[in-house]
């Protein structure tokens, strides 16, 4: 596999053509946190339900490439039912990969280990971890 | 098929490389590296101070740097004023003339199709000043004409911020016939000539443009070093944005007075060996001819755009480019998924928005994919790009793009 197929991996596709939980709600209870990236266009929201230190519901809206949309998706697939705590470490864990850094390979990133292939694009780790750092923001 | 000439004289262009990202900083020719060297290596020191020969050769080099640029764009020596490059120039305009001349109920008049160095320092000065800042409305194209700039301009029109050439679309907006207009209604046209300045002759006297801004690194030059043209009753008029050594006249304990421009606004240590640089790149344009370099890459832009002309699944948004740009995208592929395809090549090209939103928001797109053609691009890269762009279509069509 070349660099770009590894990159265009199927579970990616296909997040970016049907993403989870898309779509904001007009609810209080949830965080909201919108990050814009200027130099590419990218506008995404995130908005999290946190009830007794549990993720209880993410909502994601994404304009982007498939990298940043799909990552979204994936994103809230996998934190919702976790502890704020686990969460937290997902995506720390999460971001290391697409950084190419040294991570904690205990921790199940479930499909979102397919985003592996970014670290060979350095250009695209903003693609795919801005809906994490926003989702991060939420938390805190 | 003609052999490029100029190709040799740019070292980072080896096998590997095809650069069509040229709208966003040019390649610097051997003759520009050795000269930044030169100064590095054999004359560091600073200008307009030391008494030994290095400083006083610096100081030389400085100044003919200032009158080889006055000489390449029709100026006076004091009109040109050495900056950080056209955002610096841009937002000196806006800062030291803007604030000080604008009143609420005067209007600015620019475009969508400018870049953001335009825009926000004049959005800016508007909110400080209550000034209004307009809109021309743009062709359906996308250009600025002199029929919609003559319906837009009026009594409070005050000032005219406008590209010479787009940075998304690579037009030549109608400058000189603009000016005129604008001086008509006593209003002042600061000019954008960042994308111009590299591809056509700017005469600045001939447009009779109030103020002319560009930078260094996209006509073969250096980074961090650029200039602002003014008239010299306008500058003389402005106050210097930054305060400190070398522009002051004379210092007491509570008050200071200033030099004539342009040492007023060249305050501290300025990128010394930038400048020699951008001498060496001026001189290089001189030597090669603006229209010769105008004429090569107009014929390979024809032969690209002959290429690609029964391509389908591309989106092409300035068909009537006229500095050899090509604004596209690849149909249902976002710009940044599709750029990771032609890096993987080697092609240098650009995506997103290119620092210009209010065009991309305009053309009704998220984002884009921008080229430019230059004159050190040969044959060989166009083929290699248009081989590229339709294996691409191909690879994202599978994917499920």
């Amino acid at each position: 596999m070349n660099n770009l197929d590894h990159l265009y991996r199927e579970i990616i596709m296909e997040h970016y053509k049907n993403p989870r939980n898309q779509g904001l709600v007009d609810n209080q209870d949830y965080k909201s946190n919108r990050i814009k990236n200027p130099s590419c266009g990218d506008d995404i929201t995130i908005q999290v339900l946190v009830e007794d230190g549990v993720v209880k519901d993410v909502k994601q809206e994404a304009t982007g490439c498939s990298i940043s949309v799909a990552s979204a998706s994936v994103l809230t697939e996998l934190v919702i039912g976790k502890t704020v705590e686990e969460a937290k470490k997902i995506v720390d864990t999460y971001i290391n990969m697409v950084t190419d850094k040294a991570f904690d390979e205990s921790v199940d990133l479930e499909e979102a280990a397919v985003f592996s292939g970014v670290k060979k694009f350095p250009a695209r780790i903003k693609c795919a971890s801005i809906a994490w750092v926003a989702f991060k923001d939420s938390l805190e | 098929m003609k052999q490029n000439p100029w190709k040799k004289d740019f070292p980072q262009l080896n096998n590997q490389l095809h650069y069509f990202d040229s709208a966003a900083t040019s390649l610097k020719p051997t003759s520009v590296i050795e000269q930044v060297n030169y100064y590095n290596q054999q004359l560091s020191s600073n200008i307009n101070r030391g008494m030994y020969y290095e400083s006083q050769k610096a100081t030389e080099l400085y100044e003919e740097a200032r009158e080889t640029i006055a000489k390449f764009i029709h100026a006076d020596l004091n009109e040109v004023v050495f900056t950080r490059g056209t955002t610096s120039s841009l937002n000196m305009v806006a800062r030291s003339f803007g604030l000080n001349h604008l009143h609420p109920g005067d209007e600015i008049l620019t475009s969508e199709l400018e870049h953001h160095s335009s825009i926000l320092p004049w959005q800016y000065v508007a909110h400080k000043t209550g000034a209004k800042l307009q809109y021309i409305p743009l062709s359906d194209e996308g250009k600025v004409t002199l029929e919609s700039f003559e319906a837009a301009i009026n009594d409070k029109t005050k000032v005219v911020v406008i590209n010479h050439v787009s940075n998304v679309m690579g037009y030549v907006t109608p400058i000189k016939e603009m000016v005129a207009i604008a001086h008509e209604y006593g209003a002042i046209v600061v000019v954008d000539g960042a994308q111009a300045i590299q591809h056509i002759e700017v005469d600045v006297k001939s447009l009779d443009a109030d103020f002319y801004a560009f930078s260094g690194h996209k006509m073969l030059g250096p980074t961090g070093i650029g200039v602002l043209y003014g008239k010299s009753d306008l500058l003389d008029d402005m106050e210097p944005l930054e305060y400190g050594g070398d522009m002051a006249l004379d210092v007491m304990k509570q008050q200071f007075s200033w030099k004539e421009s342009p040492t007023k606004f060249e305050a501290g240590t300025m990128p010394i060996a930038s400048v020699i640089g951008l001498k060496a790149a001026v001189e290089y344009l001189q030597n090669t001819g603006i229209d010769n370099i105008h004429e090569y890459s107009k014929n390979l832009y024809d032969y690209f755009i002959d290429k690609i002309k029964d391509i389908k699944d591309i989106e092409f948004y300035n068909k009537s480019s006229d500095t050899f740009m090509f604004t596209f995208n690849l149909k249902n592929v976002p710009s940044h998924d599709a750029i990771s395809y032609f890096s993987e090549k080697h092609i240098a090209l650009r995506a997103g928005q290119h620092c210009a939103k209010l065009i991309h928001d305009f053309l009704g797109i998220h984002s884009s994919l921008r080229g430019t053609i230059y004159f050190y691009n040969t044959y060989e890269d166009v083929d290699f790009l248009v081989e590229t762009l339709i294996e691409a279509i191909d690879y994202f069509k599978k994917l499920g793009f």
